[in-house]
């Protein structure tokens, strides 16, 4: 309980000194503004932009990785010493240092797939870091269905496949999306991989939009494009001198702790509005 | 007054493994067509297994192996023959477990869903047959008001009898009952009773129950197991008033088990 209180508390008092250093930053300029010399005319529009649009990549990507991997290992993976070592890799990996994933990043999708230092790299990288985060959320709300459900399923005739997909899946949606919005949080918040790969410090344009007025209408040219990322934005204001700067430092990282623990509350949320539909 | 009998099913020196371990001995067994046919024997005598083998269930576990067969009749099917898949099997033939085991979805989805995985589209046959279940399954009256409304919302019994017409909806040609009683009340129980009485005009019945009232009440034939064997298999009236072997009268009159 005290060490509960401890840490409640400390992280209470860091975040309240950040709100009172940045409070006085936050208006709507400040989101709709680039970064610039200037720290009162500075604002974190690239930054936010690139964080959504890195974020959006990221699930993309680990979402469909991740639930598959989750549900080929519980429901269909043979009970051998090989599944026992891929159980084993992808607990470790998930306490791997994020800037190991950063460098493996760097060398495989930047250089080695030509990708360069872009949102497509970045959504990558992150999406790696969380996929051990995703694949065990799946795993633990598959294996919190009961084995009734799935005899009743097989009983009447029905496939692995469309015991999988009309019951499997389904129940265990909030579990999923839970363990999917914790590894968002997370991925949202993370710096050195992201640097590692060489995302921008300082940048004055957002990528090329998704959606055009001319055919074929939606782009996909910002996945290759520089971007910048909240975390980033933040490391790259403390780093100035001027005081002023780090006023700015702060209320981004009050937006980037609010973002955070907003994405959690979303996670709470759907948790219990999807579980009041299920009981066994 | 003589009826004939039909065989439904006939399993033939069948005999099952859980990985090393011998669960069922060598069985050979017949049940009657559109008759109740019970299993009964202390926990642990392998009537479950025995049921369980007739729908293929010991197939969704590693380590099982089954040995002999089990005819189905018309068609003379092997049920148990490697070439022949337990989707098939299980297309043919319902179950209903120990304890009521809706899916988590609306009273109608339950009773749908297996009209679904038989890929059946037309939503005015689905909306018939399951109407038609719910009535054969004495749960149309009690559940028409809340078709949409989630399974679990039911009482047990409701539940169990939701299960029965979920594997009624299918039409089956045999049902397995595996101790469908266990988890419900005398009253939930009696209505069960009742339902599987008159479901017996048009299907045939195979059920495991702990409960020697119940099968001398729902039963027409009855076999007593006994640590995977088939000790005595006979007209239930007859097995219960005379049986043959010593090992029976003794468990029947509750000298054992």
């Amino acid at each position: 309980m005290v060490a509960l209180m401890i840490g409640v508390l400390t992280f209470v008092a860091l975040f309240l000194d950040m709100a009172m250093d940045g409070v006085g930053r936050l208006s709507w300029d400040f989101f709709t503004n680039y970064p610039s010399r200037r720290p009162g005319q500075a604002g974190i529009l690239s930054a936010w932009v690139g964080s959504t649009l890195v974020m959006l990549t990221t699930a993309f990507f680990a979402v469909p990785l991740g639930v598959a991997a989750g549900v080929y290992l519980e429901e269909y993976a043979p009970k051998n010493w090989v599944t026992d070592l891929i159980e084993i890799n992808i607990t470790n990996l998930a306490g791997v240092p994020s800037i190991v994933y950063g460098l493996l990043a760097l060398g495989l999708f930047v250089y080695q797939f030509g990708l360069g230092q872009s949102i497509l790299s970045a959504g990558l990288t992150l999406a790696l870091l969380i996929l051990p985060v995703v694949i065990v959320a799946t795993r633990e709300a598959i294996r919190s269905i009961p084995q009734a459900i799935r005899e009743g399923s097989y009983a009447l005739g029905a496939t692995q496949w469309q015991t999988v997909r009309y019951h499997i899946l389904p129940y265990s949606s909030a579990g999923i999306l839970t363990g999917v919005i914790i590894g968002m949080a997370r991925a949202i918040g993370e710096t050195a991989p992201i640097i590692t790969i060489g995302a921008l410090t300082f940048i004055a344009f957002l990528p090329p939009a998704p959606v055009k007025a001319e055919p074929p209408f939606i782009s996909f040219e910002w996945l290759l494009s520089p971007f910048s990322v909240m975390p980033i934005q933040m490391f790259n204001w403390t780093s100035r001198p001027e005081a002023a700067f780090h006023a700015n430092a702060a209320a981004a990282g009050f937006v980037l702790v609010l973002m955070t623990l907003a994405m959690n509350g979303l996670a709470i949320w759907l948790r219990y509005r999807l579980r009041r539909n299920i009981k066994w | 007054m003589m009826e004939v009998l039909a065989t439904k099913a006939e399993a033939r020196g069948l005999s099952f493994y859980y990985g090393d371990f011998r669960a069922l001995k060598s069985i050979s067994m017949t049940v009657h067509e559109r008759k109740v046919t019970a299993l009964i024997g202390p926990s642990g005598c392998g009537k479950s297994t025995f049921l369980r083998c007739f729908n293929r269930m010991h197939d969704l576990y590693p380590g099982n192996r089954y040995e002999g067969e089990i005819l189905l009749q018309p068609d003379n099917a092997n049920l148990l023959a490697a070439s022949v898949d337990p989707i098939e099997v299980r297309m043919r033939i319902g179950m209903v477990f120990q304890k009521p085991n809706p899916f988590p979805k609306t009273v109608f989805e339950n009773v749908a869903y297996g009209l679904r995985v038989r890929g059946e589209r037309s939503r005015r046959q689905i909306e018939e047959k399951v109407e038609q279940a719910l009535q054969d399954a004495a749960l149309w009256e009690e559940v028409k008001d809340r078709l949409h409304q989630p399974a679990y919302n039911l009482s047990g019994g409701q539940q169990q009898r939701l299960c029965i017409a979920r594997a009624l909806a299918t039409d089956p040609e045999l049902l397995l009952f595996d101790e469908p009683t266990s988890a419900l009340d005398p009253i939930a129980t009696a209505s069960i009773e009742e339902l599987m009485h008159d479901l017996k005009e048009r299907v045939t019945i195979l059920i495991v129950t702990h409960n020697m009232q119940q099968a001398a009440r729902v039963s027409d034939f009855t076999a007593y197991m006994y640590l995977g064997d088939l000790i005595e298999f006979g007209v239930t009236d007859e097995l219960f008033i005379k049986p043959k072997m010593k090992q029976t009268e003794d468990y029947i009159t509750g000298r054992f088990g």
